[in-house]
């Protein structure tokens, strides 16, 4: 018996679905096996994921409440990693965006909500966006490595924030912690019954994969997008320039950040402090990963993920496992998910030799 | 003022220990044309391992042992993503940088706040690694640059269908260089917390992976030009706990070393275009037959 390996021509959407959903599925057996090493029951710990994140109206309201961020900062990182930019640092460019929103906020507050919250908004795309660019012209004007410098940019903006909150926008009535004051009622988002989703932050999210859906398949910077990421040497014959598509996506791609800082600081926190997200913009490149960079399935992904950030909160309050245990099932998910790449980039064939 | 230079130099060096040595690695995975983005993970990896085996056996030895071993089998994991799997090595990378937080901080869980066993000073102040891994910088340079093994490992992360065509194995020599490099990052791990520090904290290497990544760029993946380096940027963290007693708010000289390495890369970007040594073929998985 012999097993051969070939390439695969451009495998269907079936494959590539049946291969993915298999892919993602086989990570929860190693992460079963990594917990019980870890003396934690594994099949206790995914019912208690399961049940936080979907096993009751509450729980599922959380998890489409963390799906916001995480739907917003991955659609921007599947444009970005489609064009071939890594951008890491979703995760600064939230934060900037919530820092941006949060001084629209503070010195505007009073506006009638009507206005003040989409200023915000838009604040907090400016924030995200401008945090984005900064990368982008060092990567076009110096061709310095985007995966570094925009990581560097999640630690100077979580400083940036700290220094804030610690200093010059320290609440007076906090009680010495590091908060903002609290904002304006009129600038809260609001939310949908009596759960935490805030709706108007949702509907945005939704609207702006589709359209970047359509942007990418039907218009020509669409069209020169993904020409500049699957093919660098065809968009060169074909007159594009890189970095003017590399500055746009990024300014998307950072800007839908930005915005997921808002919606937390406008929507949930109403104000601003440490510790607003937990790693939305990390999880967020995984979520982007598993959709397939495509906008559409991304958002399914983030609910899914929305889910495991859910649950992995739960595994913290009910199991006392640390805050980082998502980062092992975000680590495994993508490790899994690159795996199954090559089942889909290439053929196994098992022969059985012929008998003489 | 004197005392005060010697002082900041004496932490400098220190300082920049971890980092010499996990350059060190990173510029033997890279030069072998293998992109390893997941300094951060094997460092954590390392700096757990090395504590926790520490505190069981009581040997800073055996546990700094671990360490090595450990990362070098993260090193083996990428390798298989990189040069069997032949999927993107950033995202490859990033996944360890995961998985390692992840394992890290579940394995850390019964260490922390524990102070542990700390590697005593031999020499001038400075424990026996900070020589030995100047050592190993002086080592690694003279292997890639006056023998025929570093020969062999720089032509397969330059033009790996030559070297193929010359005999060498690429996917071996790739394999052994991402080990290898592994192996080094998680001794760079295991240098935090057994003599740097004496102790284990969630994510304590708090982005000296990333930092020893553009420090690779800034060495232009020369062993000798990582010793500089690794100082300089120990100096910047060195600098941060002598300016905080001037009322500098400690999150705006957090910030540093980031800022630093932001600078470091377009400098070495700009000052050295064209040959600044980059292997040609970072990053690319090698295939027979393709060009």
């Amino acid at each position: 018996m012999r097993i051969k390996v070939e390439p695969r021509a451009d495998p269907t959407w079936k494959l590539t679905l049946a291969v993915t959903v298999f892919s993602a599925l086989i990570a929860l057996p190693i992460i079963a096996v990594i917990f019980w090493g870890f003396q934690v029951n594994p099949i206790e710990a995914y019912s208690v994921i399961f049940e936080g994140a979907f096993g009751d109206w509450y729980g599922f309201s959380e998890t489409l409440t963390k799906a916001i961020p995480l739907m917003l900062c991955a659609i921007g990182l599947s444009v970005a990693f489609q064009t071939g930019f890594y951008n890491i640092g979703a995760e600064g460019q939230l934060l900037m965006g919530a820092i941006f929103s949060t001084y629209v906020a503070l010195q505007w507050g009073e506006l009638p909500s009507i206005i003040i919250i989409p200023l915000m908004l838009v604040a907090g795309f400016i924030g995200g966006g401008l945090w984005g660019l900064i990368p982008t012209y060092l990567r076009v004007r110096f061709e310095t490595n985007e995966v570094i410098t925009t990581l560097m940019m999640n630690y100077i903006a979580s400083k940036t924030l700290e220094f804030l909150v610690y200093g010059p926008w320290k609440g007076a009535d906090e009680w010495g912690f590091p908060y903002t004051s609290k904002f304006n009622v009129n600038t809260w988002i609001p939310t949908w019954g009596f759960t935490r989703i805030h709706t108007p932050t949702l509907v945005f999210a939704v609207l702006s994969g589709i359209a970047l859906f359509f942007v990418l398949t039907r218009t020509k910077i669409g069209f020169e997008t993904r020409i500049v990421g699957k093919n660098p040497e065809a968009a060169r014959y074909l007159g594009i320039s890189y970095q003017r598509i590399f500055m746009i996506v990024m300014l998307i791609s950072g800007g839908l950040a930005g915005i997921a800082g808002f919606g937390e600081v406008a929507g949930i926190q109403h104000r601003l402090r440490p510790g607003i997200s937990p790693g939305y913009g990390f999880t967020a490149i995984i979520v982007a990963w598993l959709g397939r960079l495509h906008p559409i399935s991304t958002m399914l992904v983030a609910v899914l993920f929305g889910g495991l950030l859910v649950g992995g909160e739960m595994l913290q309050i009910r199991l006392g496992l640390p805050a980082a245990t998502i980062q092992l099932f975000n680590g495994v998910f993508l490790l899994t998910i690159l795996s199954g790449e090559y089942l889909l980039r290439n053929k196994i064939i098992i022969e059985r030799e012929a008998r003489q | 003022m004197i005392d005060l230079v010697i002082s900041v130099l004496r932490a400098a060096i220190r300082a920049g220990s971890p980092l010499l040595v996990g350059t060190l690695g990173e510029i033997y995975t890279e030069r072998s044309g293998v992109l390893n983005l997941g300094v951060e993970g094997v460092m954590l990896m390392g700096a757990v391992t090395a504590f926790a085996v520490t505190q069981t056996t009581g040997s800073i030895a055996v546990g700094i042992l671990a360490a090595i071993i450990v990362g070098g089998l993260m090193g083996l994991l990428h390798g298989f993503m990189s040069v069997t799997l032949k999927v993107n090595q950033y995202v490859a990378g990033l996944s360890l940088v995961m998985v390692g937080s992840g394992i890290s901080s579940l394995i850390g869980l019964g260490y922390i706040g524990i102070r542990g066993k700390k590697l005593r000073p031999v020499f001038l102040g400075f424990d026996i690694l900070v020589y030995l891994f100047i050592a190993l910088a002086m080592v690694l340079w003279f292997i890639l640059y006056r023998t025929r093994i570093g020969i062999e490992i720089r032509s397969v992360g330059e033009n790996p269908a030559a070297a193929d065509a010359m005999g060498i194995n690429v996917n071996k020599t790739r394999y052994l260089c991402t080990v290898l490099g592994g192996a080094l990052i998680g001794l760079a791990g295991a240098y935090l917390s057994t003599a740097y520090l004496s102790s284990w904290t969630d994510n304590m290497t708090s982005g000296r992976g990333w930092i020893i990544l553009a420090l690779t760029i800034f060495a232009s993946w020369n062993p000798r030009g990582a010793v500089l380096g690794a100082w300089i940027f120990g100096g910047v963290e060195a600098l941060q706990y002598r300016l905080q007693p001037l009322g500098i708010s400690p999150s705006f000289l957090g910030m540093l070393p980031f800022i630093a390495t932001i600078i470091i890369l377009v400098v070495s970007g700009r000052f050295s275009k064209g040959s600044r040594g980059v292997p040609e073929a970072l990053g690319k998985p090698y295939r027979r037959g393709e060009r």
